[in-house]
């Protein structure tokens, strides 16, 4: 009997495909585009840039939301499509906290700890109000999420009285930035963080197989003993919490926010990865590594289409097509036909 | 062709991945006959079937086609539908929020306007030919499973279709309503039809068959003259071996009478659900297999349901050795012991997408606890286990639960519970749509765990099955517990007369 070890899992390919025909794409038009360069910044520390870096630094925010989504997916079959918004919030409350009743402060009025554990709380709040709209009142996921997605701005407006506050103190800005005296991005280390964590959450706890089960089967885990609306419940209050992390991200980037326009259109990247990852939208067994590659992949996309002028208003039209392109590929019809091809042009195929 | 044959398949090969489903297969349907296609789960006759209708495409052989010269090609089960060859599924596949006309219609009007009138006047003489008892504006969810059945059937025969695939037509079914479908069966004989009948069920058979075609591992066994094929004989023939393993069985029950002085291991007292029983009382013993019986819709199913808090329970007490245990959900249940194999395999038993071995250790995975995920290696070692000792067949412990055959899919599920090591297991129809050798070994096992200890609900509509395996049968009616059946009453006719509530001659 096969013990599955050693064997390559094939839902990998197509974020790593994605990736190969991107590289290969950007090799040919400008190989310019690998160059990677060391520098400084306007403070005199050394930093690494170029646009694979930057592909590193943004496409952390939505590999650390690609995870949460991931889980709504498998244990809902549908998506969140409030998470920016529900960033906006979580970026809103870090900033409330860090300035208190001034919006332009002079020292921060409490440690940056706090003002992002304070934000887990409401983002985490606001993913169990998803949570148990879609779990407890079986509203459809995305029809449940609009509530959010629709009113999410307003909520991060009001929590700073529409104030733009502003945050001078530098060291805020190490964690959508640079750590003195590191090269690297910050967001890639918390990003690799939440990785390490997540996957050792699927290592430890028996989350993956719960989840994938009730999105598979709801009444038969409900006969085995799990309770399936928890679960869903459970993976909305992760997805708050991974929307807190890349809240902290985002505005620590700026050091300040504009509420209508932070996180934009982020849930549809976020939403993105997961299907770039191979993982069915509606729900089941998914692939967490392959979701979050997927992500990286997005930015790598967004960053190659920013690299050819592609207007920012424009990009979503690009990346339409691109996913019109996947969700064609990955129907059944399509993947019968490519296997059909793939053994004719390769009939003895070797494992990867 | 040969004299009358309305459908002929010759040398028929069909192969999936690993496994050649079809191997050389003849078969021949003739006019106005019905034509019973047996064999055991993964003998090929779904297979053999989907071939004919177009779902899979033949890699080999040839069909012949009564009107045709030559072979003809069948690429889709459009054009299946176009040769004149019509199915009916287990699984009704018409809308039911639709009338019956509209059912009977839909997808085959050629213009873009519809006349309505002249659509329900030929449906309602339709209907009237074949004696269904439905009207055409009828929404179709108001009918019966049974009238639903037929009005899948009349919109096949509305086809002109010369051959009739029913495909376990009868399985959610009551006796009086496979009855009527039978009627309308023999009426379509009468007018020439072919029809190729696939059931799970011997008496049905040779009730209603005129022909057997035997399939075994994708090969044919025969084609035989109902008259010359007698039942056991047609067991062995799809086994494949020499069938005494069912008087087996019985020789071990019989001495069994000592379970009587066992100490009760659940006792439930005026239990009730929201699935609408009657409230009831409930015991069994150490080492007992006991069973629930009834007409389907009696509550045997909502019973045991009731006692794995599967339905909300509004009512009553469960005892564990003497103790009055909580049981409002079924992890509680699964926590003080029970294990609940459901009735409903695919809806509520089987997790399709993942693989056997997570379906295997689901069940122990979670009465073990959120934080304790049960290793890969020791899943596999477990999941190898069972696979070895239920005999499944599946080509690895990875292969999606989805892809195995109902029976071994079954037992899938029988292993899940099996390595909770239950106290007392229920098993809700576990020998359901599954083939002979399976129901065989599901039998076996029961008295087996049952000899060990374990104590052991065994519900089925075969009665005869119940009668072997069960000493003491729980008889439901109308929701409402009317009777318990031990020892000498154990009978087909005590079973009978205790459901009937003792009129027998009503």
């Amino acid at each position: 009997m096969s013990k599955g070890k050693g064997t390559f899992n094939k839902q990998l390919l197509i974020p790593i495909a994605a990736l190969v025909a991107l590289a290969l794409f950007n090799l040919i038009k400008d190989p310019s585009f690998f160059k990677i360069a060391l520098g400084e910044n306007s403070a005199g520390d050394p930093v690494l840039s170029g646009y694979l870096i930057t592909i590193l630094d943004y496409g952390s925010e939505l590999a650390i939301l690609a995870i949460g989504m991931t889980l709504v997916t498998a244990a809902s079959g549908g998506q969140d499509i409030s998470v920016g918004a529900a960033i906006a919030i979580a970026g809103s409350v870090i900033l409330r906290v860090l300035c208190g009743t001034n919006s332009r402060p002079e020292e921060l009025q409490a440690p940056v700890i706090v003002a992002f554990l304070v934000a887990c709380l409401v983002a985490m709040l606001f993913g169990a109000f998803n949570g148990i709209l879609v779990a407890y009142f079986k509203i459809q996921p995305m029809v449940a999420t609009l509530i959010l997605f629709t009113a999410g701005r307003s909520i991060a407006a009001w929590i700073n009285n529409n104030e733009l506050p502003i945050i001078s103190e530098p060291s805020f800005g190490y964690y959508g930035g640079y750590i003195p005296g590191v090269p690297i991005p910050t967001p890639f280390f918390i990003a690799m963080i939440c990785v390490v964590v997540i996957m050792l959450v699927l290592k430890f706890t028996t989350l993956g197989l719960y989840t994938q089960a009730v999105g598979i089967n709801g009444s038969s885990s409900r006969l085995n003993g799990i309770n399936p609306q928890f679960i869903k419940f459970l993976t909305f209050v992760i997805l708050g919490l991974c929307v807190a992390v890349a809240g902290l991200i985002k505005v620590s980037r700026l050091s300040t926010i504009n509420y209508s326009v932070i996180a934009k259109d982020i849930e549809m990247d976020a939403i993105l990865a997961v299907a770039l990852g191979g993982n069915s939208l509606s729900g089941g067994k998914f692939n967490m590594t392959a979701s979050i590659l997927g992500a990286y992949v997005i930015q790598f996309l967004t960053t190659t289409l920013y690299k050819m002028n592609v207007q920012s208003d424009a990009l979503s039209a690009y990346k339409a097509v691109v996913v019109i392109i996947l969700v064609v590929l990955s129907t059944p019809i399509v993947r019968k036909k490519l296997s059909q091809l793939g053994a004719m042009i390769l009939p003895k195929k070797k494992e990867a | 062709m040969k004299e009358n044959a309305v459908l002929e398949l010759h040398n028929i090969n069909k192969s999936f991945p690993g496994v050649r489903a079809l191997q050389g297969v003849d078969f021949t349907l003739r006019e106005g006959e019905i034509h019973a296609l047996m064999g055991e789960n993964g003998a090929g006759k779904s297979t053999l079937i989907k071939v004919i209708t177009g779902v899979y495409e033949k890699e080999d052989g040839e069909i012949y086609l009564a009107g045709n010269e030559g072979t003809v090609n069948i690429h889709s089960p459009q054009d299946a539908q176009d040769l004149g060859i019509s199915t009916v599924y287990q699984e009704i596949t018409l809308c039911p929020n639709l009338t019956v006309a509209e059912n009977m219609y839909i997808g085959r009007t050629k213009s873009v306007m519809q006349n309505w009138k002249k659509m329900n006047e030929d449906a309602d003489k339709i209907l009237a030919s074949l004696d269904i008892p439905a009207k055409a504006s009828q929404q179709l969810a108001s009918c019966s499973l049974a009238v639903q059945q037929m009005v899948a059937i009349a919109r096949a025969v509305d086809m002109e279709c010369k051959v009739l695939i029913l495909d376990e037509p009868t399985s959610s079914l009551d006796d009086n309503e496979v009855q009527k479908l039978f009627g309308l069966m023999r009426d379509l004989k009468k007018k020439g039809v072919g029809i190729i009948f696939v059931t799970h069920f011997l008496d049905q058979v040779y009730e209603v068959c005129d022909r057997i075609t035997v399939l075994r591992d994708g090969k044919l066994v025969g084609e035989y003259e109902i008259a010359d094929l007698p039942r056991v004989e047609l067991v062995s023939k799809m086994l494949g071996k020499e069938l005494d393993d069912l008087s087996d069985i019985k020789g071990e029950v019989s001495n069994e009478d000592d379970t009587d002085k066992a100490e009760k291991v659940f006792e439930a007292e005026g239990l009730q659900s929201d699935a609408g029983i009657k409230p009831f009382d409930f015991y069994i013993r150490k080492g007992e297999v006991n069973g629930f019986t009834g007409l389907l819709g009696s509550g045997r199913s909502e019973c045991v349901r009731a006692i794995f808090g599967a339905d909300r329970v509004i009512g009553g007490t469960v005892k564990k050795n003497g103790k009055v245990v909580k049981i409002s959900k079924p992890i509680d249940a699964m926590r003080e012991g029970i294990a609940y194999l459901p009735e409903d395999r695919k809806v509520d038993g089987i997790v399709g997408d993942l693989s056997v071995r997570d379906n295997i250790i689901l069940a122990a995975q979670v009465l073990r606890g959120f934080f304790k995920p049960i290793s890969k290696a020791k899943a596999y070692k477990l999941a190898d286990e069972y696979i070895d000792l239920l005999d499944i067949k599946t080509a690895s412990a990875d292969t999606p639960i989805k892809s195995l055959s109902g029976g071994n899919q079954q037992k899938v599920i029988l292993a899940r519970w099996l390595l909770m090591h239950p106290e007392y297991l229920i098993l809700d129809e576990p020998t359901r749509g599954i083939d002979v050798g399976t129901k065989v070994d599901i039998q076996k096992l029961v008295l087996k765990l049952a000899s060990e200890g374990m104590s052991v609900t065994f519900i089925s509509s075969e009665t005869d099955e119940m009668l072997r395996t069960c000493s003491r049968l729980v008889v439901m009616r109308d929701r409402k517990v009317v009777g318990e059946l031990k020892g000498e009453e154990l009978t087909q006719s005590g079973i009978m007369k205790t459901i009937a509530g003792g009129e027998s001659n009503e």
